[in-house]
């Protein structure tokens, strides 16, 4: 069966025995680097295809059919308008702080996807913490809205900004507490032995209907932390114009625009892991011939499939509800979801402790 | 650094939304002054679309200046210029034939739709939902296509003239408006399970911008801004012209005053448009579409007003004339002017995402306002 990890030793057996040890960690360090920023870069361009065509789909559209077959190749050549614009920095602005903002939400976006599995036996760092680092690094991507709303020097960005931090700082709870469940359930802060624990059967299906709660809060929560509609008031384009961008362009816009749909990415990525079995394949109890043919499907692709499936639920909600408004996003959190998943939190541990999961 | 971003005396934010803004859906300038999120006031600037038309009428002929007139409120030309045929009639006292009055209300419903259609998906644009637009907008291209074969122009129609209509209408005319109420009976229902059944929706717009029906009334509120308070004020049915008294349709009435109330009577009006075409559309009368009339019109000497009911509310035009073949003074009483006046006065105290949805509900048409 092909898989990541194959390759991955192939290589690294071939350095050993081509160079000397220090040098085979850093030629892994480079190529891994390497990995990363090829990944996110494939990355954005899928995702923002894919944005259009589902957006195109569900407006009875074509959507982008001109560059390339079908179109495919129509966000190459938007990096391309976008790499050679001139990126502007107006007079006004913090200058320092304007274009450090974009380079800050890229790293921070480019840090969270070290921890998360692809494949079987494939991520690029085992941490022990994974769940804790997650939640960790994610709440500093507000610092680069912020940042990006307060150098820009425009009202529209600063309100954008303000929005924003609000907004971020509330869901990050909700996401919080829900990941929680799942770490109460399996006692474990690293991803891999969540996504081990789930080898008889994915959390969603076999965490009764708490879990079930916890999986619909995550979605909603981390809906609001990525920025995407319906909770997209710091962009808000219809009030603030493009709220805490407003005044990027070129490649820094770019980077806004990637780190947006890359932490799109790592949100689902995350969900998928801790609710949906990460690279598990799908088994269903003593069916030993459905279960083998659900093993001989590649474990990359049960784990892209479940995180594209969230994204595209994502992606459905964005093109089919409309905006809140800010007193209501907030009233939604702290009054429904912050309760409601402490609730669930508890329901979850007395599950726990009384064993009632299967 | 706020200090330097603009901030008033009091240290309020004063923001300039438009005359480029996505919301503002035409050169309109609001000047709001926020604190925080919450509006304390709106100022619209005007003038950045100002053609001068009421001047520009006084040297165009009677024949000419209904042309003019479907600059204005371009989303119901028809309608508009109805009103200038209807007013050149009353003063010439030319008796429409029968056919003519059938066309030109099937006409003008038919715009009445696609006006609402239009406002309907650039309102949940302005909620932030993208996806109704585009419904909202194939519906609508089926009435343009309808136009467009009977007319000749799918925006600007300039198909009413002085004692009827331009031209008779096309044969496919009657088939495919009835082809269209099927369509819309179909896709009514769709608005509803998409927007206005949508919880978010309902939150953004239940008890916000409540406009009360004495205020709407100082501010000359009229159309469905005002039938939202719950005042009755349709034109076609109080100074009914045409034959809309031989008709049978209910006066859309909303009590709450609120963006909702706004919201719901412009959709069930589209369903009242809808029951007016039933009962003309397989009764068009045999006949001419047009009255002779001289070639050159001169409306005696004496003062004309004519009002109607537009998709925004009450449009009027008020002629002065001299007895020569070109008005003296006309001057043309707009329903997104009175309409836009009450706007600072609902915005208060509400957040900006409010400001874009009332906005909406007021349906604004910046040349229109401008003139």
């Amino acid at each position: 069966m092909w898989s990541f990890n194959k390759i991955a030793i192939a290589i690294h057996e071939w350095l050993s025995h081509t160079f000397s040890a220090v040098w085979v960690t850093v030629i892994e360090m480079i190529l891994a680097g390497i990995g990363v920023i090829s990944l996110f870069a494939i990355l954005g361009l899928v995702l923002v295809i894919m944005e259009r065509k589902v957006s195109a789909w569900m407006q009875i559209r074509l959507g982008p059919n001109r560059v390339g077959p079908k179109g495919l190749l129509q966000s190459m050549a938007d990096t391309l308008k976008l790499l050679v614009k001139e990126s502007i920095t107006p007079d006004g602005a913090d200058k320092f702080l304007f274009n450090m903002a974009p380079i800050l939400g890229i790293i921070v976006a480019m840090l969270l996807m070290a921890p998360i599995a692809f494949a079987k036996d494939f991520k690029m760092w085992d941490i022990n913490i994974g769940v804790l680092y997650v939640s960790a690094i994610s709440s500093l991507s507000v610092i680069s809205i912020l940042m990006a709303g307060w150098a820009s020097n425009n009202k529209y960005s600063l309100l954008g900004a303000m929005r924003s931090g609000a907004q971020i700082v509330s869901y990050e709870l909700s996401a919080g507490l829900a990941v929680l469940t799942i770490v109460v359930l399996t006692g474990t802060l690293n991803l891999n032995e969540i996504i081990a624990s789930q080898a008889n059967g994915w959390w969603i299906f076999k965490g009764h209907i708490p879990i079930f709660i916890s999986f619909i809060i995550f979605i909603i929560a981390v809906t609001a932390e990525t920025n995407r509609a319906p909770f997209d008031l710091a962009e808000a384009e219809s009030e603030l114009t493009a709220g805490f961008h407003t005044e990027y362009s070129g490649m820094k816009f770019a980077l806004f625009f990637l780190a947006e749909y890359v932490n799109v990415f790592i949100v689902c990525a995350i969900g998928a892991t801790i609710f949906l079995g990460g690279w598990m394949p799908f088994h269903i109890g003593h069916w030993e011939g459905f279960n083998h043919i659900m093993d001989f499907i590649p474990s990359s692709i049960w784990f892209f499939g479940k995180t594209f499936f969230l994204i595209f639920l994502i992606m459905w909600f964005r093109w089919t509800f409309p905006r809140l408004r800010i007193d209501q996003l907030l009233n939604l959190e702290w009054k429904y979801l912050l309760p409601i998943s402490m609730v669930n939190l508890l329901v979850v541990t007395a599950m726990a402790i009384l064993g009632w999961h299967f | 650094m706020l200090e330097e971003i603009g901030n008033n005396e009091d240290g309020d934010l004063v923001i300039n939304v438009g005359p480029q803004h996505p919301a503002t859906h035409g050169v309109l300038h609001l000047v709001i002054t926020l604190n925080g999120e919450t509006i304390k006031k709106v100022e619209p600037h005007l003038g950045y679309i100002h053609r001068s038309i009421e001047k520009m009428c006084e040297s165009l002929t009677y024949r000419q200046f209904i042309y003019v007139t479907s600059r204005m409120d371009y989303l119901s030309s028809h309608i508009n210029n109805h009103a200038c045929a209807l007013i050149i009639e009353k003063g010439m006292q030319i008796e429409v034939p029968p056919r003519a009055q059938v066309i030109r209300v099937l006409l003008d419903e038919l715009t009445r739709i696609a006006s609402h259609e239009l406002w309907w998906g650039a309102m949940a644009m302005d909620l932030g939902a993208f996806t109704p637009f585009f419904h909202a907008f194939r519906e609508r291209e089926v009435i343009n296509d309808i136009m467009e074969e009977t007319c000749g122009a799918r925006l600007t129609m300039n198909y009413m003239v002085p004692g009827g209509v331009l031209d008779d209408i096309h044969p496919n005319f009657i088939p495919s408006v009835k082809e269209f109420i099927k369509l819309y009976k179909r896709k009514i229902d769709e608005y509803a399970e998409m927007v206005t059944g949508n919880i978010i929706f309902q939150n953004r717009m239940k008890n916000v911008g409540i406009l009360s029906a004495e205020d709407a009334i100082s501010f000359g509120c009229s159309g469905p801004t005002l039938r939202a308070c719950g005042v009755s004020c349709d034109v076609r049915k109080i100074y009914p012209y045409e034959i809309y008294n031989q008709l049978d349709f209910e006066e859309v009435l909303e009590t709450s005053g609120d963006s909702f109330a706004r919201y719901m009577v412009r959709i069930r009006e589209m369903n009242q448009s809808v029951r007016i075409i039933e009962q003309l559309i397989d009764n068009i009368p045999e006949g001419e579409f047009q009255a002779k009339t001289k070639a050159v019109i001169k409306l005696p000497k004496s003062e004309f007003y004519q009002r109607v009911e537009t998709a925004r509310g009450e449009f009027g035009i008020y002629i002065v004339s001299e007895g020569g073949t070109t008005p003296y003074r006309i001057k043309f009483r707009s329903p997104g002017f009175s309409n836009l006046s009450a706007l600072d006065h609902i915005a208060r105290g509400g957040k900006i995402g409010d400001l874009v949805a009332m906005m909406g509900t007021l349906d604004l048409v910046i040349p229109d306002i401008d003139r």
